[in-house]
Order: C-alpha cells, then sequence, then structure tokens
C-alpha cells in the first residue's frame, strides 16, 4: 500500500537559516504545499531570493537540541495544533516531549489555505509536513556526516541524536550551526509506517496545562492597553434595517465611553465587557423592513413546493430513473426535514481590532484569517499589507467561525472609534446574528422490483445554497444503475452557512432511515443490504464515485463485530449505519433501550477508516464529540423562525445535549498505512440515523423530521 | 464609582465596579483573572462556575455587591501549578477538545467531590449534568471526574 496519493512540489518551500542566538530556524509555505492541487513553481526558485514572509510555519531548532514548531493552522478544538507538529516530529526524529509548540500568526495575508475545515488540514498536511521533517533531519545527518568525515549513509538518528558507525554521537543542537549552511537536498526519502515512533502514539493536548489553569488563550481572553469594549445592537430580525436610535439612557450607564453608528448597527463602547452590554441593552431603536420577514412556517412551504415542482439543477444523473419507475414492483417515496441550526460555539462570537494610520492589528479566534484580513483590508479601504492578524485558541468552530463578519465588526468599530476595540457578543447576540445551518429538506424515492432497488431519486429543496459537487457521487452513486441527484433553493435573507459537516449531518439521516425503512420492506437484512449494493461498486471505472467499496466494507464489518450487532440482547434496540464523508468511512450502531417507555441513547459502536491515526487519543476526542454532537442535534436541535427572528436566544430555551443525555461511544480503528483523513466532521452525520433506526426498533415508529423529541409521534421526552 | 473588598483564591482584592457588576465580568475585566469563562450569562452552561465558600455556583449571576466576607475561588486559585487531583485527572484523560468550557467543569467537579469524594457513576453525571460542553467531551469528562475522586481518596 502507497503511503501517500498526493502530490507536491518541496522545491522553493523550504528554507533555513542560522539564528543569531545560536540554532537554526527552518521556514516552509505550508499553504502552498499543502493545497490539494499545489502549483508547481515552473523555474527553479532562487532560495535566498525568497523573503522569509514567503514561510508560515517554522521549526527551530536551539543549540541545546529543543525543538518548536510553529504550528500554522487554526486550533478550533480538533486537534490539529497537536496533530500536525507530531507529524513533523515523527521524520524530524525528536522525542515528542523535547518539542514546544506555538500557535504561529497569520504572517501574510496571501496564504490562502490557513483554514481550519472540510476536515482538510491533515489530509492535505500530511506529505509536506513529513517531507519537512525528513529534509530537516537529512541536513542535520549530512552536517554530522561531515564534521565525522564520514557518508551520511552510515549515519543513524533517534531522538535528536545521530550516531555514526564507530558509534559516536552529537546532538541536533550541536550540529544545527553547520546544518544552516547547508543546501536544502532534494528527495529525501521518508520513514516506513512501521517504524513511526510518535504518528500512532497518544500525545495530550499541547495546550492542556494553560487549560486546566485558566490561563489566558482564548480571543476573549485577549487584552491591551487602552482597550475598550464594544457590545453591538444589530436589526432584531433579518431584514431590519435601523431608521434611528436614541442612547440618551445609554450615556447615562457608567463606563459607556461612546455610542458609534455603522451599516444597521450601534456599537456601545465602555470600559468594560459588563457595562457595554448594559448600555446596549439602554439603547432605544426603531427600525423598518428592509426587505420581508421570513418564517419557518412559510420556508416549510416553501421547501415542500420546491420539492413538488420541476426547476431542479441535476447533479448526477446515471441511467433512467424515469423508466425504473415505470417499470417497478413498487415506487417507495420519503420526505425528510431538518430545521436551522445555530453553531453556539462554547466561546461567543468576538474580536480585537486596533486600526490606526499606519496599520490594522487584529486579533481573535477565526478560521479563515487570510480571507478576513483580505475582506477587512477592502472594507476600510487599506492594503492588504498593512493588516496583521493573530490567531487565538477556539471556543469551538463547528463552520461559525469560518466567517468573519465579528471581526470585520471590531475592525469598523476601532477605524471610527480611533481606539482598539474588542467587540463581544452575549450569548443572544450569537444565537440570533448568526449564520445558520440552512432548514433543508429531502426527498428520496427509490423503485423496487423482484427484491432490487432499480433506481434511485434524491432531491434536495434547500434554503441559500445546495449540497457542494462531490457530495452526488458518495454511497449509494455507482450501486444502482439508475440513479438521479437534483437540488433546488430559495434565497432568505436569513444567513446561512456551513455548519460541521454541510449537508451531510442532515443528509446522512435521510438516507440512511431511508435505506434501513427499503431493507424493512424488501424483508433483508439492512446490513446485508448494504454489502450487496457495494459488491456492485467494487471495480467501477467511474472516477467520480468518492467512497471505497473495499474499505466500507471493513468498517461495516468491525462494527458488526465489535458491537455485538446480531447478538440478541432483551430491551436493547440497535440501529445501523455506514457512512462516507470527509475522505473518511464509518459505521455505527447505536443502541437505545425503554426506561418508562421512554427511549434513552445509551450507547454508540463506532468503527472508524481514517487512514493512520497520528493521534489516537485526539482522535477519539473527535470522534466522540462528534457522535455526542449528532445525537445531540437530532434529538434536540430546534430553531423556528417567526417574522424574521429566532424564537429562542439563549440556553435556557435552547436544549444542547448535556451529560446525562450523552451515549457512551466506543471506538475502533481499522488499521491500515493510508494516508491520514480528516477527523472532526466524519462521525457526526451517522449519529443521528442510527439512534432513529434504534429508536424505531424501540418504539415500532419511524421519524422524519428533526428535532426528535419534538417530532417523534406522541412527542416522547428523552433523558 | 462604588469599591469592593473580595477575597479571591486566599487575597484580598479591590474591585471598582457598579454594584449590579457580575462577579464573572468584574474578575475577567478588573482584574484580568480570564480563566473563569462567559458562555450563557444567565446560568445555564456553567462555563463561569466558581467556588463561594466552597460551593460551586455560576459567578455570572452574583453581583458583586453581595460577596462581602465571601471566600471565593477561580480555577486561578483551585491550585497553584494546576496540582489539584481534579486538574491532574483532567489532564490524565486529557478531556479538552476546544477546552473552552473546561474551567468550569473542573471546578463544578472539585466542589463536588469536596461534598461527595466517594460517588457513583450516576451521582457523577447528575452533578455535571448543569455543566454545558458544546464540543460533547462529556464521555472523558465523566471519566475524569471518576479518576479525580480515586486520587482524592
Ligand atoms: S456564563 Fe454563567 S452559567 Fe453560563
Ligand atoms: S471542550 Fe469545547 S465546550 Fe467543552
Amino acid at each position: 500500500m502507497s503511503t501517500s496519493s498526493m502530490k507536491f512540489s518541496r522545491r522553493g518551500f523550504l528554507k533555513t537559516s542560522a539564528l543569531s542566538g545560536g540554532g537554526i530556524l527552518i521556514g516552509f509555505n505550508m499553504f502552498t504545499a499543502c493545497s490539494p492541487n499545489a502549483e508547481v513553481p515552473k523555474e527553479v526558485v532562487d532560495i535566498s531570493q525568497l523573503n522569509f514572509n514567503d514561510f508560515n510555519a517554522f521549526i527551530k531548532i536551539a543549540d541545546n537540541g529543543v525543538v518548536t514548531i510553529f504550528s500554522p493552522n487554526p486550533e478550533i478544538g480538533q486537534g490539529v495544533k497537536t496533530a500536525m507538529p507530531m507529524i513533523i516530529a515523527e521524520e524530524l526524529d525528536v522525542a515528542w516531549d523535547n518539542v514546544h509548540v506555538v500557535q504561529a500568526p497569520l504572517d501574510n495575508v496571501n496564504y490562502q489555505r490557513q483554514v481550519a475545515g472540510g476536515s482538510q488540514s491533515i489530509r492535505f498536511g500530511w506529505e509536506p509536513l513529513r517531507q519537512t521533517g525528513a529534509t530537516t533531519r537529512q541536513m542535520l545527518v549530512m552536517a554530522a556526516a561531515a564534521k565525522w568525515g564520514v557518508d551520511p549513509s552510515e549515519c543513524s538518528t533517534s531522538e535528536g541524536v545521530i550516531t555514526n558507525a564507530k558509534g559516536e554521537t552529537l546532538g541536533y543542537g550541536e550540529v544545527v550551526k553547520k546544518a544552516a549552511a547547508l543546501e536544502v537536498p532534494e528527495n529525501v526519502p521518508l520513514k516506513e509506517p512501521k517504524d513511526f515512533k510518535i504518528i500512532g502514539t497518544d500525545a495530550g493536548n499541547v495546550d492542556i496545562d494553560k487549560i486546566i489553569t485558566g490561563k489566558p488563550l482564548y480571543g476573549l481572553d485577549y487584552k491591551t492597553e487602552g482597550m475598550v469594549y464594544a457590545s453591538v445592537l444589530r436589526p432584531p430580525s433579518f431584514g431590519k434595517k435601523l431608521d434611528s436610535f436614541d442612547d440618551t439612557a445609554t450615556k447615562e450607564v457608567s463606563g459607556v465611553i461612546d455610542v458609534i453608528k455603522f451599516d444597521d448597527k450601534v456599537a456601545v463602547l465602555a470600559n468594560s465587557t459588563w457595562q457595554a452590554m448594559k448600555g446596549k441593552k439602554a439603547l432605544k431603536a426603531t427600525w423598518s423592513n428592509g426587505s420581508p420577514m421570513e418564517s419557518t412556517e412559510a420556508h416549510d412551504k416553501t421547501l415542500i413546493g420546491l420539492l413538488n415542482g420541476n426547476k431542479f439543477e441535476t447533479l448526477r444523473k446515471d441511467g433512467d430513473v424515469k423508466k425504473a419507475f415505470s417499470e417497478a414492483d413498487e415506487v417507495v417515496e420519503r420526505t425528510y426535514e431538518s430545521p436551522f441550526l445555530p453553531h453556539n460555539c462554547m466561546e461567543p462570537m468576538n474580536f480585537y481590532a486596533n486600526v490606526t494610520d499606519d496599520k490594522i492589528h487584529l486579533v481573535g479566534p477565526i478560521q479563515t484569517p487570510a480571507r478576513t484580513a483580505n475582506q477587512i483590508a477592502q472594507k476600510l479601504g487599506r492594503n492588504p499589507e498593512e493588516v496583521a492578524l493573530e490567531m487565538t485558541r477556539m471556543g469551538g468552530g463547528f463552520g461559525r467561525r469560518l466567517y468573519g463578519d465579528f471581526a470585520l465588526e471590531a475592525a469598523e468599530i476601532s477605524n471610527l472609534a480611533k481606539k482598539p476595540v474588542k467587540v463581544v457578543f452575549s450569548r443572544e447576540d450569537d444565537m440570533t446574528a448568526g449564520i445558520y445551518r440552512p432548514s433543508i429538506k429531502y426527498r428520496i424515492a427509490a423503485s423496487l422490483k423482484d427484491g432490487q432497488i432499480t433506481g434511485y431519486h434524491l432531491k434536495e429543496a434547500s434554503i441559500n445554497s445546495n449540497m457542494y459537487g462531490l457530495i452526488p457521487n458518495f454511497f449509494p452513486a455507482g450501486a444502482i444503475a439508475n440513479y438521479q441527484v437534483d437540488v433546488a433553493k430559495y434565497d432568505s435573507n436569513i444567513t446561512t452557512g456551513a455548519w460541521r459537516a454541510p449537508y451531510t449531518n442532515f443528509l446522512s439521516f435521510a438516507e440512511q432511515s431511508f435505506f434501513d425503512e427499503i431493507a424493512e420492506k424488501l424483508e433483508l437484512d439492512p446490513i446485508q443490504m448494504r454489502l450487496d449494493l457495494l459488491q456492485k461498486v467494487k471495480g467501477t471505472t467511474d472516477d467520480r464515485i468518492q467512497y471505497s467499496a473495499e474499505r466500507m466494507e471493513e468498517v461495516i464489518n468491525l462494527a458488526v463485530d465489535k458491537s455485538g450487532y446480531y447478538n440478541e440482547e432483551a430491551g436493547v434496540y440497535k440501529g445501523f449505519v455506514a457512512y462516507y464523508c470527509h475522505n473518511t468511512h464509518v459505521a455505527e450502531v447505536a443502541e437505545v433501550v425503554l426506561e418508562n417507555n421512554q427511549p434513552v441513547v445509551r450507547k454508540v459502536t463506532c468503527a472508524v477508516d481514517c487512514g493512520i491515526v497520528v493521534n489516537p487519543l485526539g482522535a477519539l476526542n473527535q470522534i466522540e464529540g462528534g457522535i455526542v454532537d449528532g445525537v445531540g442535534h437530532t434529538l434536540y436541535g430546534d430553531f423556528i423562525f417567526n417574522d424574521g427572528a429566532p424564537h429562542v436566544n439563549n440556553f435556557d430555551k435552547y436544549r444542547l445535549i448535556r451529560m446525562k443525555e450523552a451515549p457512551e461511544v466506543e471506538t475502533h480503528f481499522v488499521k491500515n498505512n493510508l494516508s491520514p483523513t480528516g477527523l472532526g466532521e466524519p462521525t457526526l452525520p451517522p449519529a443521528g440515523a442510527a439512534i432513529a433506526i434504534a429508536i424505531k426498533n424501540a418504539t415500532g415508529k419511524r421519524t422524519y423530521k428533526q428535532p426528535l423529541v419534538k417530532n417523534m409521534a406522541n412527542a416522547v421526552e428523552l433523558g | 464609582m462604588p469599591s469592593y473588598s473580595l477575597k479571591i483564591n486566599g487575597k484580598s482584592e479591590q474591585v471598582e465596579a457598579d454594584a449590579d457588576t457580575p462577579l464573572l465580568w468584574a474578575l475577567r475585566d478588573h482584574l484580568d483573572m480570564v480563566g473563569t469563562k462567559f458562555g450563557c450569562g444567565v446560568a445555564q452552561c456553567g462555563a463561569c462556575t466558581v467556588h463561594v465558600n466552597g460551593s460551586a455556583v455560576r459567578s455570572c449571576q452574583l453581583p458583586v455587591s453581595s460577596l462581602d466576607g465571601m471566600e471565593i475561588t477561580t480555577i486561578e486559585g483551585l491550585s497553584e501549578d494546576g496540582s489539584h487531583p481534579v486538574q491532574q485527572a483532567w489532564k490524565e484523560i486529557d478531556v479538552p477538545q476546544c477546552g473552552y468550557c473546561q474551567a468550569g467543569q473542573i471546578m463544578t467537579a472539585a466542589a463536588f467531590l469536596e461534598s461527595n469524594p466517594n460517588p457513583t457513576m450516576d451521582e457523577i453525571k447528575n452533578n455535571m449534568h448543569g455543566n454545558i460542553c458544546r464540543c460533547g467531551a462529556y464521555n472523558r469528562i465523566q471519566k475524569a471526574v471518576a479518576l479525580a475522586a480515586k486520587k482524592m481518596s
């Protein structure tokens, strides 16, 4: 098995230089190198001509051998700040205990791929991070070999120490100066996965000591001398415009410094967060309708209307679905419905900005630093080079921090106030001025003939945007001869965007529930039905197909085996799902028991194929979190719009899953040497369907609409 | 502006703030102790949990004017160096994902284990139920509380 399928060019992406205080600094450009379609520079790049600003990640090796790795990717809780440096340290061959990891700032606004999103950081980083570590190690070996007058091939390394054939040793720190003067070698071989010492071992969160002792880490914790706090009054409903406001009472609130109108918003600046929030509450504003006030009731009608209509864009079409349907013994059609969802990151949105005549300094939690810096430069009519953006650890992301609206607000306010400003959202601001997971409805129809699925037609009606182009090539594409995916959308003034596992977070619920129901109709075992379908994909020449039938089979078999799916246990009801998204194959078995006649989700057993597991301890955390998140939102996530505004604005009314409702999660990895794929998202989509199927097996009732607690027949209360 | 004398982590601290200022913001904005987190402001999430006279309370709901003579402990004062058994258990189990809720979780657990050093799993779950972890690290939180109980006994 090959360990890598991605091509990339190392030329010009590494640069070394000696540090004045001793030691070596190796710079590399993660985001050019990690791009899925990295541009290979045509002509030879003269390294000496490159500015160090072109490198956004660095390895520093000090004279005492201590290694510092500046991790470039934003950390939102998905563990890349630990996993990415582990990959470098592996090939560099140093002891993990001697490695310090520091979050690197955004140096240069031109790097577009300093992004956390789509579970891609590890997938794209794998090859270049290994190359970086291996090349650096090779230079240290070359320096030592030259000192000894031996051939580099006679030297070996371990834990930061180079040993020659005679058994003499030199620490990395002793040869860094010499290594820094060497030319960067090409085509350095990588380790065999069997020789990995760090990859595949458990590494704790690199920020753990700060987290458990309450040290400043997050955007909300950031503070500078002279900084003021801003609380922003935004339109109370989507579609409202600011007519006028009265700040008389606000100005009487102690600590309030200034009241500033910008766009359709009013910012209250004060000496403390509390005073700013109080000042905002005291504002009186009048609003008018700039566009119609929308509601969930109207959306429901519109989306059903779209599904009933014929204005679709076809994303994939195999064979002839119509013909298959006309020749079928039976056609089964079901509609699945999901609400809008807020992200509810535990740390509310916030950002620091200090806009001065000569530069713009931004600090805060953002998943897209480069894009945000550019947007701000553009909005303020400034040169992007004047923008310096520092990322902080993030109290959750889930997609919300891909959008820089809050950073833009901070910059606009600072620009007008001529002061360093920290914008802080209250929880109410965070929940009501969101960029939500759109409400989506799916209608799926299948034709059945002679005990087989002969046709499959999936229709999506969504708000503002439709599924991205690769999704129609997920299972069961390729397994059913007549297959079609159609999408339609309605443009709303309610802002929507990515939410952990976009589209698949609900599509999985719809499709997997549907397969289960089809299996029931055909009197087939639901797992065997999937395995039979997968047989038909094997050996496919259709290179659009995204999943691997073989890898899917493996996770299915592993989940069945480890969960004891076929072992009957009195009073335990199971639900099975196998799913592929974000390049990772996952199978889950949910177990539901009835307590006082109420279904309770007791356990989820999960089998995952994410290739090589870089940091199992971190990976398990992601997997558990994804499943608990999927279970929680499927059961409870409820978000209704009336008159352009959500019906809830804080955790007293918006129910998030809590300790007693969280199932036990048991995880098993498929072991292979394939390149690692992401884990931030893929375990979430299957979880909702798995519990819905288990609940059906417990209660006899299927639910087609989320959230389940509200829509289950008889509105059964869970937990 | 009124001034309040608060006893925090064994030290006396002077805070000049409006009477209705919640302890949460006095800690964060006035005293630069940012370990105590803001999550909801309405006593629903537990991110802001501190100890007052040994009990876990929501600091977002406690006006500074109501704390005269009370002993306040924050995450910064649970131990100087992260050596409290609950902190150690959190580290051993590697509980955090984003980590934002964890100071509140640790403070809730620490007060709970003081009053119930030998809890059952159900008691742990019941007691931790009030603290939201949006990242869903509940399995590990539960394990860490159990481990801390072991360490403390
Ligand atoms: S911030 Fe106090 S309970 Fe949420
Ligand atoms: S670890 Fe992120 S909210 Fe708990």
